[in-house]
C-alpha cells in the first residue's frame, strides 16, 4: 500500500500537468483465511509484485499515465463466499481479476465476472470445467487437470508398471483428476485394476487398501490432499503392499512427507503443475519476490504474476483499460512472462502448460528430468 | 407479521400498528439501503431470505411438531438438484419455473415421507441420529452418483443452471427501465424471494392455527395425550415431515436458480445444524423469532468479515482471529449462552398455540 | 480368504475404537438422557494434548523410552480431558437438567463447536503428524494377515477397559449408585445417593475413555487435527444407538458391528454389485465392452463406506426401535 502511494506521488510529480493521472483497479481473490491461507497469500503477493513492477516501469494507456492498484479479497476457499467477494470486486469497479485459487470457488464465481464482463485469469484452478463453460472472460495460466492427469497416468502405466489402482477423495479436485488419470492409463495401454474412494476427512484406509492388495496392482495413484495421502501411504506399508505410490499436486508438499513418517521411500512420486522454481524462465523472480515480501515463493506466485501481467499486456495492446475493449486483445497476448511464454488458446487455457514429476529422495521431493 | 412487529424494541409493545408498518417498510426498502453499500450486501440479503425460508420450514417440523430433524438440508438439496436436472444443460432440459419449483417441492415432500415413514416409532434422540444419517445419505449419494452412470455429476456439481424466468422475463438480467435508470437483478431477486417468504409465512400461519397445527402442538406437548384425544399421530407426523420438506424444496430450487451452480458441498451436515441454530436461536415455534434468527445469523458472518478485520487491525495492528474463527467462536458461545439464559430463544413462542384465543389473529390481519 | 481375514482384523481395530468412544456416549445418555454431542471433541482434545506433551517430553528428556513418554502423555491427556468433562457438565449441562429436551442438545452442539474453535486457535488448522512411539510396521504375517503392534495394543487395551468398566458398573458401590441414578434421579437421591456427584463422575469417566481413545487413534494413524473428533464422534454415536443407547454391552457390540460392517462393506460391496459378475445383467445392459479385459461396472463401491453405518442403523431401528440390545421401553420412559 505504502509503495503504491509513493509510486503515485512520484508519478504525479513526474507526469506533470499535461497528463492526468488514472488509477486502474485489478482484483485478486484467494483464500486468505483457512486451511490454505498461505497459498492464497502467495498468489496475492505474486499479483502484487507484477503490478508494482509495471507501475515502477510506468505504463501509458490511451495517452494517459496509468497506475495500477490491487484490490485483494478473501474467499476462504468457500464457493458461497467466493460469489460474494466476486460481487464485491465487480462493485468496486475492477477492470480485471486474478483468481480464484481453488476450482471449487473459481467456477461459480466465473459466472459473476462473465455477467459483468470482467476478464478473470486464475493462476491455479486446474479443473477442466472452468474453461469449458463457454465464458469468453475466463482464462488460466496453469496447466489443467487433463494435462496433469495424462502425465500421471502415462508415467504410472508405462514407466512404473502395467496395472494401476486409483483412489480419489471424492472432492471436485480429486475426482476430476482421477477421471483424467483413468483415461490416460487406458490410453497408454495400462489396466485400471480398480477405482476406490475415500473422503477428505478420512483417516482409515485399511479396508480399501486391503481390497486393492488382493488385486495386486503395480501402482496406487491417489488424487487428493496431503492430509489423507500421508497417512494412506503409511497404511499401504502397514499392509505389506509393495506397489509404488503416486499422488498429484495436492500431495506434492513437505506436509505429505511429514505425515507419511517412516513409510515414505523412493517408491513415492508426485506431480506438480508448473515448472520447479529453479527452472522457470525468469531466474531472478525468486529473489525479487523474497526481497519484496520477505517470504519464499510457495507454489503458484509466478503464475499469479503472469496472470496480472497478461491483463496489463492486454490493456497495453488495446490501448484501453475498458474490459470490453481490451478483452479481444487479452485473448491474443503472447509475451515472455516469468514462467516462460504466456499465451492462451481459444478456450482460455494456457498454451504452454508444463507438468513436472517428482520422486521422493533424501527427505524431499526431487524433480525428475 | 404480528410476532415480527412485537419484536421491534420499544415500539412493538406500545404501538403495534406503527411497529407493523415499520417492519413492512423495512422489508421493502432493505435492498435499496443495501445497494448503497454495494451489490454485495443485496446478494447477502438474498441469501438471508433463502435461509429464512429454510428456517420457516424446519420450524414447522421442530418448533410446531416437536420432531428433531438434523438432516433438514437434504430437502433443500432435493429442491436444488431438481432444478439442476430439469433446468440446465446437464440433461438438456429447460423446463419453466412454474413446473420445476412445484416438482422440486413435490420431490422434497416425497423425500420427507421416505424419511418420516420408518422413523415414526422412534423417540426423540433416536430420531435425531436417524435424520442426521438421512441428510448424510442424500449428500453422499449426490456426491457419488456419477459413477458408473453419471446422474448428478458427482462432486463437480452441476453448472450453468437456468435462472429464474418469470413469464418470459429473465430476472437475472438487470431491468433497464429508461436509459439512465435500471433495476439491478439482485434487487429483483430480493423481491421475488420476499414474495415467496411472505407466501410461506401466510401458509404457515394458516397451518398453525388450523386443526393440523393444533394437532402438531398437541403431539409436541404430549404425544400420548394427543393420541388419547383421537389425533392420528402417525399421519400428523408424516404430514409435518412432508410439509416442512416442501418449504425446503422450494428454497432449494430458488437457490439453484439464484446461484446457477449446485454441488454437494453446499448441503453438508453443518448447513443443517446452521439452520437448526437459526430456529432455536430466534425462538422455536415463533415465526417472528425464526425470521429474526435466520436474518441475524446469516448477516453476522458477513458483518464480521467487513468489520472484524479492520477493527482488529486498528486495535492490535494485525489480525488476531480471522473472521471465520471469530464467527465460529461467537456462534458456539451464542448457542450455549442462549440455551442457558433464554432456553426459549430470542423471541419465545407464545405460551401455547393449543389455546385458540391466543392463536386466532383477531386483532388484525396476519 | 486372506483378504476376508484381513478385513475382519481391520474392522475389529476400528470397531474397538468406536466402541470405546461409544461407551462415553452411552454412559451419559443412560444417566442423563442427554446426547453429549461434544464427546467426539473430547477425543480430539485428548489427542492434541498428548501430542503436545509427547513433543515436550521428547525435547526435555530425550533419553526417556517410547513407552514412558506415551504413558506420561496419556496420563496428562486423561487429566486434562477429565477436568474438561467436569467443567462442561458443571457449566453447560447442569442448569439444563430439567429444561426441555432440545435445549441441552443445542448446548451440546454449541460446546462441540466451541471446543473445535478453541483447538483451532491453539493448534492451528494444519494436520499435525503424531510421533511414531510404537512401531507401526507390521509383524510377521499370520495366515497372510498383517497386524501391527499398535493394533494389538489397541485391541487388548480396549478389551481390558471395557471389562473394567462393566465390572465397575455392576460390582462396585459407585456402579450401583450410577445405575440407581439412571433408573430414577429423585428416588436415588432420596435413598442417599448424591446424584450430582454421580453425574459428574460419569462425565469424568466418559471423558477419560475418550482421551484414551484419542491417544490410540493418533498413535495408530499418526495424525492429529482440530476436527478429527467429528467423524469418530458421529460413528461412535451411531454405534451407541445401534447397540441400544444407555446399554454398556450394547455400545461395545454396536461399535464392533459397525467397524466390521464398514470394513467388509467397503471391501466387498463393489464386487457384489459388479454387473460384470452377473453375465445376464451385463448382456442386457450392453456392457461387454466395459467388462472385457478385467473391467468392472460396480453400481456401489467404497464411495458409500460412510453411509453403511446409517443404513444399518436405519434397518435395525425399524425392527428394533431401541437398538440391538436396548430394553423395550414404553413411550413414557
Amino acid at each position: 500500500m505504502k509503495h503504491t502511494l509513493i509510486a503515485l506521488a512520484v508519478l504525479g510529480v513526474t507526469s506533470g500537468l499535461a497528463q492526468a493521472q488514472e488509477v486502474v483497479k485489478i482484483g485478486h481473490v484467494g483464500p486468505l483465511t483457512g486451511n490454505i491461507a498461505h497459498l492464497g497469500k502467495d498468489n496475492e503477493n505474486g499479483a502484487r509484485l507484477a503490478i508494482e513492477e509495471y507501475n515502477a516501469k510506468g505504463v501509458t494507456i490511451g495517452g494517459k499515465k496509468v497506475t495500477f492498484q490491487l484490490v485483494g479479497e478473501d474467499d476462504a476457499a468457500d464457493p458461497k463466499t467466493g460469489n460474494i467477494v466476486a460481487q464485491r470486486l465487480v462493485d468496486a469497479g475492477v477492470k480485471g481479476v486474478v483468481g480464484h485459487l481453488n476450482s471449487g470457488t473459481t467456477i461459480p464465481a466465473s459466472r459473476i465476472y462473465n455477467q459483468a464482463g470482467v476478464p478473470m485469469i486464475s493462476p491455479s484452478s486446474t479443473n477442466v470445467t472452468l474453461t469449458n463453460q463457454g465464458f469468453a472472460t475466463v482464462f488460466r495460466t496453469m496447466a489443467n487437470d487433463a494435462q496433469q492427469g495424462s502425465v500421471i497416468g502415462k508415467y504410472a502405466a508405462t514407466k512404473i508398471g502395467k496395472t494401476v489402482a486409483i483412489i480419489d477423495d471424492r472432492t471436485a479436485y480429486g475426482q476430476g483428476l482421477a477421471d483424467e488419470v483413468d483415461k490416460a492409463v487406458k490410453a497408454a495401454g495400462g489396466r485400471v485394476s480398480s477405482r476406490e474412494f475415500t473422503n477428505n476427512q478420512a483417516t482409515d484406509f485399511l479396508a480399501i487398501l486391503t481390497k486393492i492388495k488382493s488385486q495386486k496392482p503395480d501402482v496406487i495413484v491417489y488424487t487428493g490432499m496431503d492430509a489423507q495421502g500421508g497417512p494412506m501411504l503409511k497404511q499401504v506399508k502397514q499392509l505389506g503392499i509393495t506397489a509404488k505410490f503416486v499422488t498429484g499436486d495436492g500431495g506434492c508438499t513437505p506436509e505429505f512427507i511429514k505425515l507419511a513418517g517412516t513409510a515414505i521411500s523412493d517408491a513415492a512420486f508426485c506431480t506438480q503443475a508448473g515448472l520447479p522454481l529453479d527452472q522457470i524462465a525468469d531466474k531472478t523472480f525468486k529473489d525479487r519476490f523474497k526481497k519484496r515480501f520477505g517470504a519464499d515463493v510457495q507454489i503458484y506466485a509466478p503464475y499469479s504474476y503472469d496472470a496480472a501481467a497478461a491483463i496489463i499486456e492486454g490493456m497495453k495492446a488495446a490501448n484501453s483499460s475498458d474490459p470490453a475493449k481490451y478483452l479481444p486483445f487479452l485473448k491474443k497476448v503472447d509475451f515472455q512472462g516469468v514462467t516462460g511464454e504466456v499465451a492462451f488458446d481459444a478456450k482460455g487455457d494456457t498454451k504452454y502448460g508444463a507438468i513436472t514429476m517428482y520422486q521422493f529422495k533424501d527427505g524431499a521431493w526431487v524433480a525428475l528430468k | 407479521m404480528n410476532e415480527l412487529a412485537e419484536a421491534v424494541p420499544w415500539l412493538g409493545s406500545r404501538n403495534p400498528k406503527a411497529a407493523r408498518a415499520f417492519v413492512l417498510a423495512l422489508m421493502l426498502i432493505a435492498p435499496l439501503i443495501a445497494v448503497m453499500a454495494g451489490n454485495t450486501w443485496v446478494r447477502i440479503l438474498d441469501f438471508a431470505l433463502l435461509y429464512v425460508m429454510l428456517a420457516l420450514g424446519l420450524n414447522l417440523v421442530v418448533g410446531f411438531a416437536g420432531l428433531l430433524d438434523l438432516g433438514y438440508i437434504a430437502f433443500y438439496a432435493v429442491g436444488a438438484y431438481t432444478w439442476a436436472f430439469l433446468a440446465s444443460p446437464h440433461f438438456g432440459l429447460h423446463l419453466p419455473f412454474w413446473m420445476v419449483l412445484p416438482l422440486g417441492a413435490f420431490f422434497a415432500a416425497i423425500a420427507g415421507l421416505i424419511l418420516g415413514a420408518p422413523v415414526l416409532r422412534l423417540r426423540g434422540d433416536y430420531l435425531a441420529i436417524v435424520t442426521l444419517g438421512f441428510g448424510e445419505i442424500v449428500r453422499i449419494f449426490m456426491n457419488n452418483l456419477n459413477h458408473p452412470i453419471n446422474i448428478t455429476n458427482g462432486p463437480q456439481g452441476i453448472n450453468m443452471l437456468d435462472s429464474l424466468h418469470l413469464f418470459g422475463w429473465d430476472i437475472s438480467r438487470n431491468l433497464q427501465i429508461t436509459e439512465s435508470f435500471r433495476i439491478n437483478s439482485l434487487v429483483l431477486y430480493y423481491y421475488v424471494f420476499l414474495l415467496f417468504v411472505v407466501g410461506s409465512v401466510y401458509v404457515i400461519r394458516r397451518l398453525q392455527v388450523s386443526r393440523i397445527g393444533r394437532g402438531w402442538a398437541a403431539i409436541r406437548d404430549d404425544e400420548l395425550a394427543a393420541k388419547a384425544i383421537g389425533i392420528n399421530t402417525r399421519n400428523m407426523k408424516l404430514l409435518a415431515f412432508s410439509m416442512g420438506a416442501t418449504f425446503g424444496g422450494v428454497a432449494g430450487g430458488l437457490f439453484g436458480a439464484f446461484q446457477g451452480f449446485v454441488s454437494p458441498e453446499s448441503f453438508s451436515l453443518m448447513e443443517s445444524i446452521a439452520v437448526l441454530t437459526m430456529v432455536v436461536f430466534g425462538g422455536m415455534g415463533n415465526l417472528g423469532g425464526v425470521i429474526v434468527g435466520a436474518v441475524a445469523l446469516s448477516l453476522l458472518p458477513e458483518l464480521l468479515r467487513s468489520f472484524a478485520l479492520p477493527v482488529q487491525e486498528a486495535i492490535f495492528g494485525h489480525v488476531l482471529l480471522d473472521p471465520e474463527v471469530l464467527r465460529m467462536l461467537l456462534l458456539s458461545l451464542a448457542m450455549i449462552l442462549m440455551m442457558l439464559l433464554r432456553p426459549a430463544g430470542l423471541l419465545p413462542a407464545h405460551a401455547r398455540y393449543s389455546k385458540p384465543e391466543l392463536a386466532t389473529a383477531g386483532k388484525g390481519k396476519a | 480368504m486372506e483378504t476376508l481375514l484381513q478385513q475382519i482384523v481391520n474392522g475389529l481395530v476400528v470397531g474397538s475404537v468406536y466402541a470405546l468412544v461409544a461407551l462415553g456416549y452411552t454412559m451419559v445418555y443412560g444417566i442423563l438422557g442427554l446426547i453429549n454431542f461434544a464427546h467426539g471433541d473430547v477425543l480430539m482434545v485428548g489427542a492434541l494434548v498428548s501430542l503436545q506433551v509427547v513433543l515436550f517430553v521428547q525435547k526435555t528428556w530425550p533419553a526417556l523410552g517410547a513407552f514412558p513418554t506415551l504413558l506420561i502423555a496419556l496420563v496428562s491427556a486423561m487429566a486434562v480431558c477429565m477436568a474438561m468433562g467436569y467443567i462442561i457438565e458443571r457449566t453447560a449441562y447442569r442448569r439444563l437438567r430439567n429444561a426441555p429436551r432440545l435445549a441441552p442438545l443445542i448446548t451440546a452442539i454449541g460446546v462441540s463447536f466451541l471446543l473445535q474453535t478453541l483447538a483451532m486457535i491453539i493448534w492451528g488448522r494444519n494436520y499435525h503428524s503424531f510421533p511414531q512411539l510404537i512401531d507401526t510396521t507390521p509383524l510377521q504375517p499370520i495366515a497372510g494377515v498383517f497386524i501391527t503392534p499398535v493394533q494389538i495394543i489397541i485391541l487388548l487395551s480396549s478389551a481390558c477397559l471395557m471389562t473394567g468398566l462393566i465390572l465397575l458398573v455392576t460390582r462396585t458401590k459407585l456402579g450401583r449408585a450410577m445405575r440407581a441414578t439412571a433408573e430414577n434421579h429423585r428416588v436415588a437421591s432420596l435413598m442417599g445417593v448424591d446424584t450430582n456427584k454421580i453425574i459428574a463422575t460419569t462425565f469424568v469417566l466418559g471423558s477419560a475413555l475418550a482421551a484414551i481413545a484419542g491417544v490410540m487413534f493418533s498413535t495408530n494413524y499418526g495424525v492429529a487435527h482440530y476436527a478429527m473428533g467429528f467423524i469418530p464422534g458421529i460413528k461412535a454415536f451411531t454405534a451407541a444407538v445401534l447397540g441400544g443407547i444407555g446399554n454398556l454391552g450394547g455400545a461395545m457390540v454396536g461399535g464392533i458391528v459397525l467397524g466390521l460392517v464398514e470394513s467388509i462393506g467397503a471391501g466387498y460391496l463393489g464386487s457384489m454389485t459388479d454387473l460384470c459378475n452377473l453375465p445376464v445383467w451385463a448382456q442386457t445392459a450392453n456392457l461387454q465392452e466395459t467388462c472385457s479385459n478385467g473391467g468392472s461396472f460396480e453400481l456401489l463401491s467404497s464411495n458409500y463406506q460412510d453411509i453403511f453405518a446409517f443404513v444399518i442403523l436405519g434397518i435395525v431401528l425399524i425392527f428394533r426401535p431401541t437398538g440391538l440390545m436396548g430394553e423395550r421401553v414404553s413411550d413414557r420412559a
